[in-house]
């Protein structure tokens, strides 16, 4: 039990009648995959939502690295080693790739007015310090030589890219991807997935994340959850999900 | 396909004519006794005549016009001057001849030019303050006036009742206005856009009609009288010493005759050193992480929010170093005036101070001093037509907005060194 | 009934009076916001337009020797109607229209210059000074004891309520029963969907400040005749309190916007029974500030989701 990065118990959420998650569990361990997925309005992204704090889950518990953080707002469980991409990039457009990196890196950096108007030694060090982290992770990602260009003139792919870097340049423990291969052509979705295993195997992250793209999902999943109608359907390895009548059924309807 | 046109164009002159003939075609005569109407004086006619036809022409040709604007390049500024490498050694020389310049000029020119100057650098500093909330920030604020109003009362009070001098009272000035935008910041910046223009407008007016009845303290519609101006290390710039029997006047003590000018030029100089210092300051902090928080909060608050960082905290930050900015323009403004009442910090100022800021150029320092010079000074080359200013005014926030949204030199993102 | 519970019926029928008008421009400003997202910061001075064409109406024709006073009122109504229908449909056509789909600051500065332009161009052309109108309609019932204090209902209160009210009925009917009304809400709901579904949501706009407009110079002649005075930065309070109005009562909806007027209405009467006069501005602005804070979606307002 103990070495459950993340586990959900009987999450819940209500929109004063309507029901989007109804306890939904879910378990994810030190560098792992997981994948959730589900028809098209099946509360996946509510249920990131309620993990990230965007919203105050209704009920149940989440449990992060042992400790609850169901009930905090989004700033606290990122803090805490939870980070999440959005279904639509949500880049800072106006800003350069470099400094998109470097306000992910804020509460690395000495924030302190005078140490920064003084530019005192430490301050300097950390400023140092965030960017050549920064610079790291644009490496990784293949987008070190657009460090200087505003983040909204990159292509889409790109853009994904940088949002996943800037994610992982926050040092996570688990990170969440919301549907990280949609718009992106297969050579694309190909390099996200060599991506995603890279950062499971040496950046010892686990992720989580939502998809539709089948062939993404089964390929890189070390266990996949299926919600259908914000309820919990089934979950399983690859193979076990992809044989299962229930969920081919919630997939393609009655035959 | 110009018969469509043809009937548009009537159209919109049809509009036209509704819109003037009584507005502005019938005057209403308060001379007599009983509420009379007269018409319009021919000369008016002819203007409203000469409107509509401007209408009709231009919906006629619109097509035509169109792609005359579009075939004169929009001045980019930014390609005019010389590249990256050469600016970065060049600045430094320009700036300090900027400030050499600044430095002489008001000993060779008018001393209605310099106080003009002098009027103009209020603004910059107070474009300046509100680039940080809206420019940089994206906090619609619609009440910046209020903060202004604190620095100015709080050096005027301060000076009246307990005799402090105007340096003392400056960083004074400015903590009571950065107080004021953390209490009226604390409840209000979780509001969603245009509430927060709104109860910031709502709030300004407060601090106003509160100034304005509250005659114990702030003197009411009267309001203070008697500010004392800034002196030079205790030497006043008066015709005759008033501050007891130890104050010496500035001519005395270099032996010269009295002229106002030295007070005039003392306090451009004055101006120049706290915009600069501002400038400096702003400029340091738009590098910075607070920096670039508020331009991040501004791009995108749930990115922001999912990254770590602390939306009220930043949101906060920028008001209550905006509003100090505001306050510290206040007390300047208080000393240089010698007197303030609620009449100058009416809404049209916040207004005013936010199309400085959004037609400079939202977050560009250069556009914003830039705007303010254009703003404080063109209206005193156009003297004649000051009753048309606001009129004018209104009408170029409503056209910049429609043809460069961005300002008029917008904000260029810093290009940051990469080494290992 | 005692002394002092006469004094509060007074305030209190002060107040709807008040607040009724308040009400009529409010719902300007709640329909355009819930169509496109925006405050019609202009919209005040689409209310004090309609002041001022009553008064010249009603000088010209009382110069021209018209006596009867119900045409002369009626002939100002439809006219000072018509005038500022055609000025909110410019504003939009002009100073909106082009800008829809930008970031929230830049149709909003446009609004805030179209305001400061109307302002002045009435300013010039009419004079910046206050214009006095003499009583048009005079006189009303009191009751109570005229020894200890007499609750007065003018006459023109009457006419107050009575146009609102049937104002208000018109315009719930035209919404609920026509098709354009039924557009008009739909748009409301799914600006997008709407336009999908084939439906000219231009149109649709264009009419939401048409009738904004013309409600703002119903309540633009009402409050002219009930103090008797304008001039051209009448809006701009007027405005800001109509919108607290809307705000407070829920802003999108209709009934929202007449109640919250006949709240702030009341509320300011109530206020300035017991408070220098001078202090009833402030408020106005308190109200808006606790509601915003407490209760964001108004009184009759549902609460918003955030979505991701």
């Amino acid at each position: 039990m103990s070495q459950l990065l993340l586990d959900v118990n009987g999450l819940t959420m209500r929109f004063g009648g309507l029901v989007a998650v109804n306890g939904v569990n879910l378990k994810v361990k030190n560098r792992q995959i997981v994948s959730v997925i589900g028809p098209n309005g099946a509360g996946k992204t509510t249920v990131f939502n309620c993990l990230s704090g965007f919203y105050i889950p209704t009920e149940g518990s989440v449990m992060l690295k042992n400790e609850q953080i169901a009930g905090l707002k989004d700033f606290h469980i990122s803090r805490k080693g939870l980070v999440r991409t959005f279904q639509h990039v949500r880049l800072f457009q106006k800003m350069t790739v470099i400094e998109n990196m470097l306000v992910a890196q804020h509460r690395h950096l000495n924030t302190n007015l005078i140490s920064g108007l003084f530019k005192t030694p430490n301050y300097r060090r950390l400023e140092r310090d965030a960017m050549n982290h920064a610079m790291h992770w644009l490496e990784e990602v293949d987008l070190l030589e657009f460090a200087n260009r505003e983040a909204g003139n990159l292509s889409y792919g790109q853009q994904r890219r940088l949002e996943i870097a800037r994610c992982m340049v926050t040092q996570p423990e688990l990170l969440m991807l919301d549907e990280p291969a949609a718009g992106l052509n297969p050579n694309e979705t190909k390099e996200l997935d060599e991506l995603i295993i890279k950062l499971r195997d040496e950046h010892e992250i686990s992720v989580l994340l939502i998809e539709h793209d089948m062939s993404l999902v089964m390929g890189i999943s070390d266990h996949i959850y299926v919600i259908a109608q914000g309820t919990p359907l089934a979950d399983g390895s690859p193979e076990e999900i992809k044989n299962n009548p229930d969920v081919i059924k919630a997939y393609l309807g009655e035959e | 396909m110009t018969t469509s046109k043809f009937y548009n164009a009537i159209f919109a002159a049809g509009i036209t004519l509704i819109l003037a003939c009584l507005m502005i075609g019938v005057k209403l005569d308060t001379s007599g006794t009983q509420l009379a109407i007269k018409g319009a004086s021919a000369a008016q006619w002819t203007w409203i005549g000469g409107g509509i036809a401007l209408v009709f022409l231009s919906q006629l040709f619109s097509g035509q016009i169109d792609s005359l604007f579009k075939s004169i390049p929009k001045p980019n500024i930014t390609t005019m001057l010389p590249e990256e490498k050469k600016m970065a050694t060049l600045k430094p020389w320009l700036i300090a001849g900027l400030i050499v310049i600044m430095v002489i000029w008001p000993f060779m020119v008018s001393r209605g030019s310099v106080d003009l100057a002098t009027l103009t650098l209020i603004y910059i500093m107070l474009g300046l303050g509100l680039n940080i909330v809206v420019g940089l920030a994206g906090l619609l604020d619609l009440g910046f006036v209020a903060f202004y109003a604190v620095g100015a009362y709080t050096y005027a009070l301060l000076s009246e009742y307990f005799g402090l001098s105007f340096w003392v009272c400056l960083p004074i000035s400015a903590g009571a206005a950065a107080l004021f935008g953390f209490v009226l910041g604390f409840p209000v910046l979780r509001l969603r856009g245009d509430y927060l223009a709104i109860v910031t407008l709502g709030f300004g007016e407060i601090i106003r009609i509160l100034l304005n009845n509250w005659t114990n303290v702030t003197g009411g519609p009267s309001g203070i009288s008697g500010i004392a101006k800034p002196t030079l290390f205790g030497l006043e710039f008066t015709r005759k010493a008033k501050g007891g029997e130890d104050a010496m006047t500035f001519h005395e003590y270099f032996n010269l005759d009295y002229s106002s000018s030295y007070k005039v030029i003392f306090l451009y100089l004055i101006a120049v050193l706290l915009v600069i210092f501002v400038i400096y300051l702003i400029n340091r902090l738009m590098r910075m992480p607070i920096g670039r928080a508020w331009e991040a909060l501004r791009e995108d608050e749930i990115a922001c929010r999912s990254l770590g960082l602390n939306k009220t905290a930043i949101k906060l930050s920028a008001f209550t170093i905006g509003a100090s900015t505001a306050g510290f323009a206040g007390a300047f403004f208080s000393a240089r005036q010698g007197f303030i009442s609620p009449e100058s910090f009416i809404f049209i100022e916040s207004a005013i101070i936010l199309a400085i800021v959004v037609l400079g150029g939202m977050g560009s320092q250069v556009g914003i001093i830039l705007a303010a010079i254009i703003m404080t000074i063109l209206p005193e080359l156009a003297r004649e037509f000051s009753e048309y200013r606001m009129l004018l005014f209104g009408l170029l926030m409503v056209l910049m907005m429609r043809w460069r949204p961005e300002g008029l030199i917008p904000m260029k993102r810093p290009q940051l060194e990469l080494k290992q | 009934m005692s002394e002092f519970s006469l004094y509060l019926l007074q305030q209190l029928i002060n107040g709807l009076t008040i607040g009724s008008t308040y009400a009529l421009i409010a719902i300007g400003y709640t329909m355009v916001y819930g169509i496109i997202g925006m405050i019609n910061f202009a919209h005040g001075e689409i209310y004090m337009i309609g002041s001022y064409v009553t008064f010249i109406v009603i000088a010209g024709l009382v110069s021209m020797g018209m006596v009867s006073l119900p045409i002369i009122l009626i002939i100002a109504l439809v006219i000072a109607m018509f005038i500022a229908s055609t000025y909110g449909w410019a504003v939009e056509r002009v100073a909106y229209r082009p800008l829809r789909g930008s970031n929230r600051l830049i149709p909003l500065i446009s609004a805030i210059g179209m305001s400061i332009f109307l302002q002045n161009s009435v300013g010039i052309s009419q004079g910046f000074r206050d214009v006095a109108l003499p009583p048009m309609i005079s006189g009303g019932w009191a009751f109570g004891n005229p020894a200890d204090f007499e609750v007065t209902v003018s006459y023109m209160q009457v006419v107050i309520f009575a146009v609102t009210f049937v104002t208000m009925t018109a315009l719930t009917l035209f919404i609920s029963k026509s098709r354009m009304g039924r557009a008009c809400r739909a748009c409301a709901e799914d600006l997008g969907m709407t336009n999908l579904l084939g439906i000219n949501t231009n149109k649709v706009i264009a009419l939401t400040f048409i009738i904004g407009a013309a409600l703002a110079a119903i309540a633009g002649l009402l409050l002219g005749l009930y103090y008797g005075v304008v001039n051209p930065f009448v809006g701009f309070i007027a405005g800001l309190k109509a919108f607290t109005a809307a705000v407070l009562g829920g802003i999108g909806s209709i009934p929202g916007a007449v109640l919250g007027g006949l709240v702030l209405g009341v509320t300011e009467a109530m206020t300035a029974a017991f408070f220098p006069s001078e202090y009833k501005d402030v408020v106005a602005f308190g109200l808006l500030i606790t509601i915003l804070l407490f209760r964001p979606s108004g009184l009759l307002g549902k609460p918003e989701i955030e979505k991701v």
